[in-house]
C-alpha cells in the first residue's frame, strides 16, 4: 500500500512547497524580479543593429562632392559625425581612443579624379573589433556614396551614373521586416528566463531539504520519490506559467512582438519545456551536496543554453560540434518553437520536430533523475 | 536508582526488533560493525556509546534509511532491507537534529505529516495532537521560532501521530533543560505502558537508567547489554570511593593513582574520587600503599554506570581505536 501513487501524498508535497515558497521572500522577488530585469537589460539593451556610431571625417578635398558625401552621412541613421580630423595621426587617434567608430576620409584629389572617372578611393576606417556594431553600417554607406553622387552627376557629368545593375535583387526580409532585434530576442527571453530559474529554483528546493536536515525526515516517511519529484515539480510549473505570461504580455505590449501563431499551441508547448528544465535541476539536486553548489551546476548549465541555443549568437553561424551541444539543450529547440509561433504563425506540423526534441531530453532527464533520488541517505 | 523504573514487559513479548550481524561502512571506515540486538514489544531500549560510535548509524539501519552492507533481520516482523517501505509505516522516526520545517507553522507542520502518512481524519489528528501538546494557542507560529524544548516536543507529537508501534529516537534530549528532559521521558515511559517499543540513544546516565535495558556501542561494535544492573555487573568492574579532608589531597591523590597497574579508572566526582578497575586484588594492592593515610577515607561503594562506561570506552579505544 506504500508503494502506489498517492493523490493525497502529492497534494501534501504540493501545498507544502507552496506555503515554502512564500515564506521565502528572496526567492518570491526573484520570481519575478528576474524576468522584468532581463526583460528590461535583454529587450531594451541589446542591439545587433546599432545606430548613430560616433564618426569622424578626414576631408582633404572641399568639393561639392565631398560635401555630398558629409551630408549624406550626416542624414544617415548610422553615422553621427562628431570630430573633423585635420591629420592622419589625428584621425588614427581618434579611432584607437575610441572616441569614434569609424573615420571617414576624403582625399585631397577626390573631386578631380572622379570628374576624369578615375575611380578615385575613398577610406573607410571601422573599428571592427566588434564586428557586429559596425557590419550594418559599413554595408550601408556604399549605398548611401552612390546615392548621395547620383545627384551631383548632372549635365555633362552625367556619363559618370553608375550602370543600373544587370538584374533586378529582391530581398524579402520576413518575419521581422524591420530587423528589429528585439523581435529575435524577446520571444527567447521567455525560454531564457526559464531556463534560469527553474533550473536554480527546483536544484535549491530539494538541496535545501538535504542541508536543513528535512531530507532525513522525508525519507523515513512513507512518501514515493516519484510524488516527491511531483511535488517539486508541480508547483514551479504555475511559476514557469506565470513568468511566461509577464514576459509575453511585455513582448506584446512594450515591444510589440507579433503573436501570429496560436497561443494556446504555445502554451502547450511551454508544459514541457518548464517540465524539462525542472527535471535537470531536480537531477542537479541529486548530485549537489548543498545549495551552493546546485547554483554552481544551474550556471554551468545556463552558460551553453544561452550562448549555444542561438539565443544570442546565430545557430547557424556555430561549428558543427556546437551545434550538436546545441541540439541537445532545451532552449534551443524552445527557441525556434516559440520564434516559429511568434513570429511566423507556426502550427503543430511546422514545430513537431523541436516538440518531439524536448519531449526526448524531457524522458531522459526524468528516467536519470528518478534513478538518482536517493531514498536512503548511503 | 532504580525506582524510576516501571513495570518491565514480560520476557516472554514478542520481538520487535530482531537483527544480526548489522555492518554498516563509509568508505574505510566500519562504522557499525557486526550488530546484534533483539528488542522487546513494550521494551524502553537505551542505546549508549560515545559520539561516533554508531547509534545513529544503527537506527537509520533499523528504519530503512541506511542500506547495511551485511547483516540481516526483522523490524516489526519485516525484512529491514526488502521491506523498509512497510517499516516506514509503522516506525515513528526522530532525528537528532530537528527535522521538521522551520519555515512551515506548528499546524502546518503537522498537517503535512497527517496526510504524509495518509491518516484517515488529519483534520482531527492535528487537532488533537495540538490540545495534547498545549500549543493550540500558538499553532500559527513558526516550528523555526520554538525553544529548543518546544521543537522536540512538537517532533515527539508529529513522530507519534501516525500511532507507529516502534518509536526511534536519535538523542531527543540533547540541549534540552531538566524539566523539559522529565517530563519527555515521563511521556516516553507512558507511551511504552500503552505497548509502544521505543528505542533511544542518549549520552545521559539519568536517562540510561529510566530505560528497560541498555546496549553500550563503541567503534561500531557492540560491548555490553541487558538491564543497568546487569551491565554494571557483567563488567565486573570494582570501584572504591575515596573522600578527603581537602580538595589538594585529593587532586595529588589522583595523580599519583593514574596509571599504576591494576587502577583502570581515576575520576573526580567534586570533592570524592572513584577509583576502579577491573581485578579486585590488583586493584587492592595498588591502592593499599595509600589507605592508611588519615587524611583520606576508603569506602568500596557499587560502581556506577558511568564508571562502567567510561571503562569501557577507555578500554575499547585500546582495543580498537
Amino acid at each position: 500500500m506504500a508503494s502506489r501513487f498517492s493523490l493525497s501524498r502529492l497534494g501534501a508535497m504540493i501545498r507544502k512547497e507552496f506555503i515554502q515558497m512564500r515564506r521565502d521572500r528572496l526567492t518570491f522577488a526573484m520570481m519575478l524580479g528576474i524576468p522584468v530585469m532581463q526583460l528590461v537589460l535583454f529587450g531594451y539593451a541589446i542591439n545587433s543593429d546599432p545606430k548613430h556610431l560616433p564618426t569622424a571625417i578626414f576631408v582633404q578635398d572641399h568639393s561639392v562632392f565631398s560635401r555630398s558625401i558629409v551630408k549624406g552621412m550626416e542624414n544617415s541613421d548610422y553615422f553621427d559625425i562628431v570630430a573633423r580630423a585635420e591629420t592622419v595621426e589625428e584621425a588614427n587617434e581618434l579611432i584607437s581612443t575610441g572616441k569614434v567608430q569609424f573615420v571617414l576620409q576624403i582625399p585631397p584629389d577626390f573631386s578631380r579624379e572622379l570628374q576624369r572617372g578615375a575611380q578615385p578611393k575613398l577610406l573607410l576606417d571601422a573599428d571592427a573589433t566588434d564586428p557586429a556594431a559596425t557590419g550594418n553600417a559599413v554595408a550601408g554607406i556604399r549605398i548611401l556614396a552612390e546615392q548621395v553622387l547620383n545627384r551631383d552627376f548632372e549635365g555633362p557629368l552625367a556619363t559618370l551614373k553608375p550602370q543600373p545593375d544587370p538584374l533586378n535583387l529582391i530581398v524579402h526580409r520576413r518575419y521581422n521586416a524591420e530587423g528589429r532585434t528585439e523581435l529575435n530576442i524577446v520571444p527567447g527571453l521567455i525560454g531564457v528566463i526559464l531556463t534560469m530559474t527553474m533550473i536554480i529554483f527546483t536544484a535549491l528546493a530539494m538541496t535545501r531539504e538535504t542541508e536543513r536536515g528535512t531530507m532525513e525526515n522525508l525519507l523515513t516517511m512513507p512518501v514515493r520519490p516519484f510524488e516527491v519529484m511531483m511535488g517539486k515539480i508541480l508547483p514551479y510549473i504555475i511559476v514557469g506559467y506565470i513568468q511566461a505570461a509577464v514576459v509575453l504580455a511585455a513582448a506584446y505590449w512594450l515591444f510589440e512582438v507579433p503573436v501570429t501563431g496560436s497561443l494556446g499551441l504555445l502554451a502547450f508547448v511551454l508544459f514541457f519545456f518548464v517540465a524539462a528544465n525542472l527535471a535537470v535541476g531536480f537531477t542537479f539536486s541529486t548530485l549537489a551536496r548543498n545549495q551552493l553548489q546546485a547554483v554552481q551546476m544551474t550556471i554551468f548549465f545556463f552558460l551553453p543554453s544561452i550562448l549555444l541555443s542561438g539565443f544570442m549568437f546565430p545557430f547557424r553561424g556555430m561549428p558543427i560540434w556546437a551545434q550538436w551541444i546545441g541540439e541537445v539543450l532545451p532552449l534551443t529547440h524552445f527557441l525556434r518553437i516559440v520564434r516559429g509561433i511568434l513570429l511566423k504563425g507556426n502550427g503543430m506540423a511546422e514545430i513537431a520536430p523541436d516538440l518531439l526534441a524536448l519531449l526526448a531530453f524531457l524522458t531522459a532527464v526524468s528516467i536519470v533523475s528518478l534513478n538518482r533520488y536517493r531514498q536512503t541517505l548511503d | 536508582m532504580s525506582q524510576t523504573h516501571r513495570a518491565e514487559p514480560a520476557e516472554d513479548a514478542p520481538l520487535v526488533i530482531d537483527v544480526h550481524g548489522l555492518t554498516k561502512s563509509f568508505g574505510a571506515t566500519t562504522v557499525v560493525d557486526g550488530i546484534d540486538m533483539q528488542v522487546r514489544e513494550g521494551e524502553i531500549y537505551g542505546f549508549l556509546g560515545p559520539n561516533g560510535s554508531g547509534k545513529t548509524t544503527t537506527i537509520r539501519m533499523l528504519c530503512g534509511l541506511l542500506t547495511p552492507d551485511a547483516g540481516e533481520g526483522t523490524c516489526l516482523g519485516h525484512d529491514i532491507i526488502s521491506e523498509s517501505n512497510l517499516i516506514k509505516l509503522k516506525v515513528g522516526y526522530m532525528t537528532q537534529r530537528f527535522s521538521l520545517y522551520e519555515d512551515l507553522s506548528i499546524r502546518e507542520n503537522l498537517a503535512f505529516v497527517a496526510s504524509i502518512y495518509g491518516l484517515k481524519k488529519p483534520r482531527q489528528a492535528v487537532r488533537e495532537t495540538l490540545e495534547k501538546l498545549g500549543l493550540e494557542t500558538r499553532a500559527n507560529q513558526l516550528a523555526g521560532a520554538l525553544s529548543g524544548g518546544w521543537k522536540q516536543r512538537l517532533a515527539l507529537a508529529a513522530a507519534i501521530m501516525h500511532e507507529p508501534k516502534l518509536l526511534l529516537l536519535d538523542e531527543p534530549t540533547a540541549g534540552v533543560d531538566p524539566k523539559a528532559r522529565r517530563e519527555f521521558w515521563d511521556e516516553i515511559h507512558q507511551l511504552a505502558d500503552n505497548g509502544l517499543t521505543v528505542l533511544v540513544s542518549t549520552h545521559y546516565m539519568d536517562e540510561a537508567e529510566r530505560c528497560h535495558k541498555i546496549c553500550y556501542l563503541a567503534y561500531g561494535k557492540l560491548l555490553a547489554r541487558g538491564t543497568v544492573n546487569e551491565v554494571i555487573r557483567q563488567s565486573g568492574l570494582v570501584t572504591w570511593l575515596v573522600s578527603g579532608n581537602s580538595q589538594r589531597r585529593i587532586n595529588r591523590l589522583a595523580r599519583d593513582l593514574a596509571g599504576r597497574s591494576g587502577v583502570a579508572m581515576v575520576a573526580p566526582f567534586g570533592a570524592t574520587l572513584h577509583v576502579s578497575g577491573a581485578n579486585d586484588n590488583a586493584l587492592q594492592n595498588a591502592i593499599s600503599p595509600f589507605r592508611s593515610d588519615a587524611d583520606l577515607a576508603w569506602r568500596k561503594v557499587e560502581s556506577t554506570l558511568e564508571d562502567v562506561f567510561i571503562h569501557m570506552m577507555q578500554s575499547a579505544s585500546d582495543n580498537f581505536g
